[in-house]
């Protein structure tokens, strides 16, 4: 804040420190010239600034982007608006996004977490949508840095105490903790949204003469290049960084919810954005370019929290809970009508014009007046040079040493920092609120009903960072197929991804050959397994004094149950029921959970993902949830088949007797080998040959694994695990490490 | 039976009241905004759960002083019965018709799960249709709920016969270890004197049916339907 303020003091004559300041090179800059013909204004450096921002321009990663699959039939609205749109049938869609709020999240976790989650609600419901769920998937350092807890307590009561207040639940996610995060956490945070298929709102600002409404929370100087923020590495300095942290006011935003809804059901709407990275600016730019028109904009009539604030402030504040709106002519009684009786701002700040300039004035001053196409379109774009990653050896299963006790080396996973229950968050976040959540978190995917009907829509984030930082093009195969598989264990259908691209400083080819990669491997799993990418977002810069997060491709799919009465979830329910692992492989330890908390180490090439195998077992897997022929469905990801096991034993709270694995592969390869396209199922025992033989005909292996009963996980010639030992081993570890270390 | 659910701003499980009354009533009750002053004829009012202004100053307290609350007293007094749950709880102790306060959870953290509550009385409107100590599952979700008064209004909510529900493990005994957020003598819901005014911390609209994984909340609004109509 002190920086903009003393920015403007600096008036005429922009100096390249200045330039330099705002985040600009020299030959961007030399175009900034170009496409204004003359030097600019410091308003209009300011709104060149974030225009032309990694974060807002996607300069990057645009040329890369563009080759993910983005459509198929059930796609209604792919990536480009505030959200991504599927169709869920019968005349209903969903609507969702993931994206990230890394960078505020570190410097200041409570609020920059709150924010993130506040954002992306908005995308959401400004395309007309109730949010009917939230997710998030978040990165920590290891438990064992001193910054790491405060960090977790900060982002998790950040994020529940907003989504609890705007009365969303949030029914999932992932944590994992990595040292690779020390020094930059990440908060992925995802939001889905429920619509009419004929009442979704866009952006475009079409027609000429319209009146643009302001409405909202007042504008303060919070959040003053935040999107510029996000578009740089850290440093030591960073954490001076802490007033560029919006703060956020769920209330507000409940109400600017409701309001924004009560408006859209009348016939007054043209366009509607909501004010995120670089707030007034971004939204007027993108509403006017998306409308094929000019904007005014009259700095006089916003609403302002501080006094004398300039234009620079005002264009480039990131205060939250605001929406900018283009109303039809005669339109403004009503909405103003709705907005004042949810207590909120209303102002006209402007109108579209001809001219296909923005324009700003303040206090009878042109403060800006710049083509829109300079700010839109003649952002830079660049082709970054990149190296592709050296792939790994991979490890052979004997070398990794096999443990004393198979059922020891369960417990010890179970109860790692790696695997352990994940209760200590999501009890903090309201998951029940709207009373349609039918499948809470801990499952595989969170599943919630859609309202007033019978259909579900199952939610899962998924993204292993240890694949990807091995081999990025595999492991972002893997992320796609295992949120895919997520969500076909509920017996959902997967429709859609969004994607939350977490990568380092892209200005390094080996970073930028980590996005390449990446995407080379999205690209592969989203077409093979009809799962076209409708949203996303690209984090980039992630890394602090040169030193980078592990790739981070978070996968957020959506994927919609006819029936929920057909619904599976891992927990056991039966006992006499047998347990069978469907899908097969070579027992892969490399880069293996088990090889991470085992042996201290992380290496070779991460697991390959057959993706036509992926796509013949989970299409398996679905029919005999359908046909009702399972009784519990699960995943099989990190830790394995046996992890997979002990999951389904505490989530229905009954034992399970284990058969002798066959002698092709070591024992601990068979039991905590991370092969992928598998999952655990649990059948009444009549059905085994019908189920051998659906599986036969889509050629998925089939392993017999034991029998469901008892109090107890029981391996002939171990010891039995007590599924009470295991449940304090997988329920403690996060309790204690929040409260002790 | 006629029901109104009134609406703050920022209520959050007021469709979840409405959804559940409508299942028990078999027709829609009226949402009622905090701002009107009149408030149609009603045999319930529910004051439903959420954030009403964002819980600033103290929750309940500022919705406690909107314009409908004065009707709502006036005909808790009058003897409408008022059921508020989670938020709708804490206006009604704001607003007076209720005795002590909901302070912040022990943990200091929001909780959200599951909870065992021992039915201490079934000679009420909203319990008729619970067993007296039967063992009902309900889910919280608050970060205000732990239930506080002084020692003599707790001996004399006890020695009335005032307590609701509390707290309690499978087997119904009231334990340190069944109480989710440090209300004083696990008490999660209270009378008035009356009978007729009841306030409670967890959610009986969030599990009436068995998609949601519970139906023990059902009997509540059944009992209000049996006795109400």
């Amino acid at each position: 804040m002190s920086g903009a303020a003393k920015a403007v003091r600096a008036a005429e004559g922009l100096s390249e420190e200045l330039v330099a300041e705002h985040g600009i090179s020299p030959d961007e800059y030399a175009q900034l010239l170009k496409e204004l013909g003359r030097e600019p204004t410091l308003t209009e450096l300011g709104v060149f600034s974030v225009m032309w921002s990694e974060h807002c321009s996607y300069k990057s990663s645009r040329v890369w982007l563009k080759k993910l699959p983005t459509s198929g039939p059930q796609v209604i609205q792919g990536p480009g608006e505030n959200a991504g749109v599927v169709d869920l049938g019968d005349g209903q869609a969903a609507v969702f996004k993931m994206e990230s709020h890394n960078h505020p999240s570190y410097i200041e976790p409570y609020q920059g977490a709150a924010t993130g989650v506040g954002g992306i609600m908005r995308d959401v419901f400004t395309m007309g949508a109730r949010p009917v769920a939230n997710m998030n998937a978040l990165r920590f350092g290891a438990p064992d840095h001193p910054k790491t807890r405060h960090l977790v307590a900060g982002v998790v009561s950040g994020i529940g105490d907003y989504g609890n207040c705007m009365g969303v639940p949030t029914i999932g996610g992932e944590t994992n903790f990595d040292p690779r995060y020390n020094d930059n956490i990440l908060v992925n945070a995802m939001t889905v949204g429920l619509v009419d298929a004929d009442r979704i709102f866009t952006s475009a600002a079409k027609g000429v003469g319209l009146p643009v409404v302001y409405v909202g929370s007042k504008t303060g100087r919070d959040g003053i290049h935040g999107a510029t923020m996000a578009s740089a590495e850290f440093d030591d300095a960073s954490e001076e960084k802490r007033p560029t942290v919006q703060v956020g006011d769920p209330f507000t935003e409940k109400l600017l919810l409701e309001a924004c809804l009560e408006l859209m059901a009348e016939d007054a709407i043209v366009g509607i954005q909501d004010m995120g990275a670089a707030g007034l600016t971004s939204s007027s730019v993108e509403m006017a370019d998306k409308g094929g028109v000019g904007i005014d904009l009259d700095l006089d009539r916003v609403p302002c929290r501080e006094e004398a604030m300039t234009a620079y402030e005002m264009l480039l504040s990131e205060s939250q809970e605001r929406m900018l709106m283009v109303l039809k002519p005669g339109a403004e009684p009503i909405a103003e009508r709705i907005f004042k009786k949810w207590e909120l701002d209303f102002a006209v700040i402007g109108e579209t014009t001809d001219t296909g300039h923005f324009v700003v004035r303040h206090k009878g001053v042109v403060e800006a007046d710049i083509p829109l196409p300079a700010l839109a379109h003649a952002a830079p774009l660049y082709e970054r040079p990149w190296v592709k990653r050296e792939t790994l050896p991979v490890i052979a299963p004997e070398d990794v040493k096999a443990p004393k006790s198979i059922l020891g080396a369960l417990e010890r996973l179970m109860g790692s920092a790696h695997l352990a229950s994940r209760r200590w968050i999501f009890e903090q976040y309201d998951h029940m609120v709207m009373a349609d959540t039918v499948q809470r978190p801990g499952g595989d995917a969170g599943v919630v009903r859609v309202h007033g009907t019978q259909k579900g829509l199952a939610i899962s984030c998924d993204v292993t960072p240890r694949y990807c930082a091995a081999d990025p093009y595999e492991g972002a195969k893997q992320a796609v197929a295992e949120c895919w598989r997520n969500i076909t264990a509920t017996g959902a259908q997967p429709l859609a991804i969004t994607d939350c691209m977490n990568f380092g400083n892209p200005e390094r080819p080996e970073i930028m050959g980590e996005f390449v990669g990446a995407i080379e491997g999205m690209v592969e799993a989203c077409t093979v397994l009809d799962f076209p990418v409708v949203s996303g977002n690209v984090s980039l810069y992630n890394e602090t004094n040169g030193v980078a997060i592990p790739p981070t491709p978070a996968i957020g799919g959506v994927g919609l149950i006819a029936d929920i009465a057909d619904m599976a979830d891992p927990a056991l329910k039966n006992d006499g029921d047998m347990l069978l692992l469907l899908g097969g492989g070579p027992g892969h330890l490399g880069q293996s959970i088990y090889m991470q908390v085992m042996e201290d180490r992380l290496a070779g090439a991460p697991p390959p993902v057959d993706l036509a195998a992926e796509k013949s077992t989970g299409d398996l897997v679905r029919g005999l949830i359908k046909a009702g022929a399972v009784s519990a469905v699960h995943d099989v990801s990190d830790g394995g088949v046996l992890v997979a096991v002990a999951e389904m034993a505490l989530a229905g709270d009954r034992g399970v007797m284990l058969e002798t694995p066959p002698p092709d592969m070591p024992a601990h390869a068979c039991w905590f080998g991370e092969d992928q396209a598998r999952y655990v199922v649990a059948i009444a025992p009549e059905n085994a040959d019908a189920i051998h033989k659906a599986a036969a005909v889509g050629e998925v292996p089939v392993r017999v694994l034991g029998t469901v009963g008892g109090d107890v996980i029981a391996l002939p010639g171990e010891r039995p695990l007590p599924i009470a030992t295991l449940r304090a081993a997988h329920e403690d570890w996060l309790p204690r490490f929040m409260a002790h270390g | 039976m006629k029901a109104s659910v009134i609406v703050f701003p920022g209520s959050n499980c007021d469709r979840d009241a409405a959804v559940a009354l409508e299942a028990a009533m078999g027709q829609a009750p009226t949402m009622v905004w905090h701002g009107d002053s009149e408030l149609p004829k009603s045999d319930l009012i529910l004051l439903p759960g959420g954030f009403s202004y964002g819980d600033y100053l103290r929750s309940g307290a500022m919705a406690a002083h909107s314009p409908v609350m004065r009707e709502v007293v006036r005909r808790a007094k009058a003897g409408t019965p008022v059921l508020g749950i989670c938020n709708g709880f804490q206006v009604l102790t704001e607003a007076g018709l209720l005795p002590g306060v909901l302070m912040r959870n022990a943990t200091l953290r929001f909780i959200c799960k599951d909870v065992l509550l021992k039915v201490e009385r079934n000679d009420t409107r909203f319990t008729s249709a619970y067993e007296l100590g039967e063992v009902v599952r309900f889910p919280v979700a608050h970060k205000d709920g732990s239930y506080f008064a002084d020692e003599d209004t707790l001996d004399r909510l006890e020695g009335e016969n005032r307590v609701a529900f509390r707290y309690c493990e499978a087997s119904g005994a009231v334990s340190e270890a069944a109480n989710p957020n440090g209300s004083r003598r696990n008490i999660a819901g209270i009378y008035n004197e009356t009978g007729t005014v009841l306030g409670m911390m967890p959610h009986p609209e969030r599990l009436i049916d068995p998609a949601l994984s519970g139906t023990d909340g059902k009997k509540m609004f059944a009992s209000l339907v049996e006795t109400l109509h």
